[in-house]
């Protein structure tokens, strides 16, 4: 038996270097094969693409975590950046800035009191949000609006050394979000409501509590994506955001992220928002077309998945069935 | 013309259940087959009607032997088995489950009024015909759904007909009508198979009395040769041997007090005690309502008569533990390593600021994995799933020693455990009422549930109906007021 354990963390230990070998190869392609890869113009570019489906993907993995799902980030971002940009014109930038944060804070939490207190579906309640607060950002403008002050795009444009602030903010995020799920108690309770919250609650922890905090976190960092998202582009639009939260989930489950939940690490979750970034960058740098670049991308999320389903102990994938 | 089961032996995961069980009956017979809880009843129910192979031995009819792997083939061999669980659809109509695809059509569309007509007269033949065939089986009683059961085992005419505790669910006049049928089907020379806790039906119903003890027959009677007292003899009556620890000295103060509790429909009017020092033991047959007090006690469910305490965290912070009898369901987190799992119960505790201290979860976990001698070695770091049955029940116990309880709740803690294991188990027990827990110890297995402790509760439809000294009382004893009359 001791030997089962060995094998069982020989697999994971596999199944990363599988992955970062993966990460690595397309960095070396993209590197070889196009001249603008290694350019700083396309590098700082990169850093500043993953950033919202980075802090995305955090949140979604949060909550996919605790067997859920939010679909609602999407038009959070929207409504975010649309009320933070408008709200420039009046208000100093931090606070414009914290009543977005507040926002998507707000919405997260009622869609995990939904979810927690009411025990309805995850997929419904944030199905619902995704069209609610999508016409929310469209009743605030319906129109793009350009943010009033021009100091607030700095924090879309400033670097730190090389790196992009707003990538420094993102790699916080799953730097403390990382801290948070290995380490502090609602962390590893999160985790262990994905794999069986009865056993939870009767150990004494508040599973509705947990729930509603994880929903919250997603709100949080949908609400700090839509921030920088318009303070990156320069514009807000009633409109963006549309399927944001499908990259999300997709990297999560590249991740190695269980959609039942109980399984996926912020670690994982980054390296699938790697892995999507760095094959849209690729692709774009080959030019293939838009729509070409949409099948590609969903053959490569399958193909990731499978190769990850193959390498899972047995007995576990039965245990979680 | 007998349908005739010869040695037939089961195992499940490398234990044998049924040890060669030899039993026939002939049509127009009732064969009725009783024993206690895991004798093996409910295993002979599912070879018989294909839920489950057996691992050897053969069912013939009339000499010929029946390959009878799915329940698809003991359907084909005349053989129907109505179980006591409900597999009706909710959702559709009496008319739909009991015809289910075999509907009367016209011009190749389903010929609604005809198909209630056809139910309605299954259900009249029956002897229920009280039951309205468009009614949506889900808004049926129980009752009434049991009836649609077995109303829809006669739609095949089988010729063997096997009732798994019907009458659990029947009273007054539905029982009656049961009675009626059973005894036409009798008439028109169907055999059939009739399971049941309640004595009396069964010396009323039956032509033969089939017992069951252990995996093994050890009687076949006639109403007329027994009485209840004799059947409840040979239910009971295991030979104790050393498995069990001395008992403990007379108990000290009282530390959990249960008055007056009750939830509506489950169980009523409940009051005991709990003494340091002590194990009191909990009997009651499935449906007793033995789990649902349970949970009330420590705060999972809520009551509806009597106080308790409001959640399992205030529970725990009383010093009150459980460990549930699901150990997958509500015991573990299957996918979670061992570590984690024992530290479920006491992250929050025991964390440094918002941390986590994971110092001390290795320190707890590896004491406890050495107390309890959970196997495999090394196993802290392994996903608990790839345990055996005895250890994770052991990792389930680690978890809540770990909260200090002076109150411990075990329900069925040995059910599918093997006897080593169990023998640790009740070491375990032992000790930590010695050292001045006051333990309640819910089982359904008459031997340990006197043997292991110092008096026993008995339940029996939802209200405790007697309290025993553990010392001097029989398994009868327990039995009889366990047992509904």
């Amino acid at each position: 038996m001791t030997t089962l354990a060995v094998r069982v963390r020989g697999r994971d230990v596999t199944v990363e270097a599988a992955f970062t070998l993966l990460i690595a190869a397309l960095i070396i392609v993209a590197a070889t094969t196009s001249e603008s890869f290694l350019t700083a113009t396309n590098l700082t570019n990169l850093l500043k693409q993953m950033v919202t489906t980075g802090l995305l993907a955090f949140g979604m993995l949060v909550v996919i975590l605790t067997g859920g799902i939010d679909l609602s980030v999407g038009s959070v971002v929207a409504f975010s950046g649309i009320v933070t940009a408008g709200l420039v014109a009046d208000l100093p930038i931090p606070l414009a800035m914290l009543v977005g944060v507040a926002s998507g804070i707000a919405f997260g939490a009622v869609n995990g009191v939904l979810v927690a207190r009411f025990e309805l579906a995850p997929f419904v309640v944030t199905l619902a949000a995704l069209t609610t607060i999508r016409g929310l950002a469209f009743v605030y403008s319906e129109v793009p609006i350009a943010p009033a002050d021009p100091g607030f795009l700095t924090l879309g444009s400033a670097m730190v050394g090389p790196i992009p602030l707003i990538t420094l903010i993102m790699l916080a995020v799953f730097g403390i979000g990382g801290v948070f799920l290995a380490r502090t108690p609602p962390g590893r309770s999160i985790i262990a409501i994905g794999g069986n919250a009865e056993t939870v609650r009767l150990a004494g922890i508040d599973v509705r509590r947990h729930i509603v905090l994880a929903y919250t976190i997603s709100g949080l960092c949908a609400g700090l994506a839509g921030i920088i998202l318009t303070s990156r582009v320069g514009i807000a639009q009633p409109s963006v955001g549309v399927a944001f939260e499908l990259d999300a989930i997709a990297a999560c489950v590249i991740g190695g992220a269980s959609l039942s939940g109980g399984r996926g690490s912020a670690k994982g979750a980054f390296g699938g928002v790697l892995v999507l970034v760095l094959i849209n960058n690729l692709l774009n740098l080959y030019g293939v077309q838009s729509f070409w670049q949409q099948v590609l991308k969903g053959l490569i999320i399958i193909a990731v998945i499978l190769v990850q389903r193959t390498r899972r102990p047995r007995s576990e994938a039965k245990g979680r069935a | 013309m007998t349908l005739r089961l010869h040695e037939v032996h089961k195992s499940y995961g490398g234990v044998e259940v049924l040890h060669g069980v030899t039993l026939d009956g002939a049509p127009g017979e009732v064969l009725a087959i009783v024993g206690a809880n895991g004798a093996g009843k409910s295993t002979l129910i599912k070879i018989l009607s294909g839920a489950v192979p057996m691992s050897s031995g053969t069912l013939t009819w009339d000499g010929v032997e029946l390959a009878v792997s799915s329940p698809h083939d003991a359907h084909a061999h005349g053989i129907r088995t109505v179980h006591q669980e409900l597999s009706l659809v909710p959702e559709l109509t009496v008319t739909e489950n009991l015809l289910m695809g075999n509907f009367p059509r016209r011009f190749g569309l389903i010929d609604w009024p005809a198909a209630h007509r056809r139910a309605g007269q299954l259900l009249q033949e029956a002897g229920f015909g009280v039951i309205d065939p468009r009614t949506r089986a889900g808004r049926l009683t129980v009752a009434r759904q049991q009836m649609v059961e077995i109303a829809k085992a006669l739609v095949s005419e089988p010729s063997v007909l096997v009732l798994d505790e019907p009458s659990a669910v029947l009273a007054g006049a539905d029982l009656d009508a049961l009675f009626a049928l059973i005894r036409r089907l009798q008439s028109r020379g169907v055999l059939v198979v009739y399971v049941s806790h309640r004595l009396a039906e069964v010396l009323e119903l039956a032509t033969r009395i089939v017992v069951v003890k252990d995996g093994r027959v050890v009687a076949t009677t006639t109403p007329d040769a027994t009485d209840e007292g004799s059947l409840i003899r040979l239910m009971a009556g295991r030979t104790l041997d050393r498995i069990y620890p001395e008992r403990r000295p007379a108990p000290g103060e009282p530390l959990l007090t249960v008055d007056g509790l009750g939830r509506t429909g489950e169980f009523d009017g409940v009051s005991f005690t709990l003494r340091a020092g002590e194990i009191v033991g909990l009997f009651g047959l499935v449906g007793s309502g033995r789990t649902e007090l349970a949970a009330c006690v420590f705060g999972a469910a809520r009551p509806t008569a009597g106080a308790a305490f409001r959640s399992p965290a205030e529970a725990i912070r009383a010093g009150v533990a459980m460990v549930t009898e699901d150990r997958a369901g509500s015991g573990l987190v299957l996918g979670m390593t061992v570590r984690d799992n024992i530290g479920l119960t006491t992250w929050r505790s025991t964390a440094r600021g918002p941390l986590i201290d994971r110092q001390r979860q290795r320190t707890d976990a590896a004491a406890m994995i050495q107390d309890l001698a959970i196997a495999p070695q090394g196993c802290a770091t392994m996903p608990v799933v790839h345990l055996s049955g005895g250890n994770q029940q052991k990792v389930v116990l680690a978890k809540w020693l770990l909260t200090d309880p002076r109150v411990l709740i075990l329900d069925e803690p040995t059910r599918g455990v093997d006897m080593a294991t169990r023998v640790d188990i009740y070491r375990m027990i032992d000790g930590l009422a010695r050292d001045g827990l006051a333990v309640l110890l819910i089982s359904s297995d008459l031997t340990e549930v006197l043997g292991a402790t110092d008096r026993v509760l008995v339940m029996r439809q939802g209200r405790l109906t007697g309290e025993l000294p553990s010392e001097g009382t029989t398994e009868e004893q327990v039995l009889e007021r366990a047992i509904a009359a």
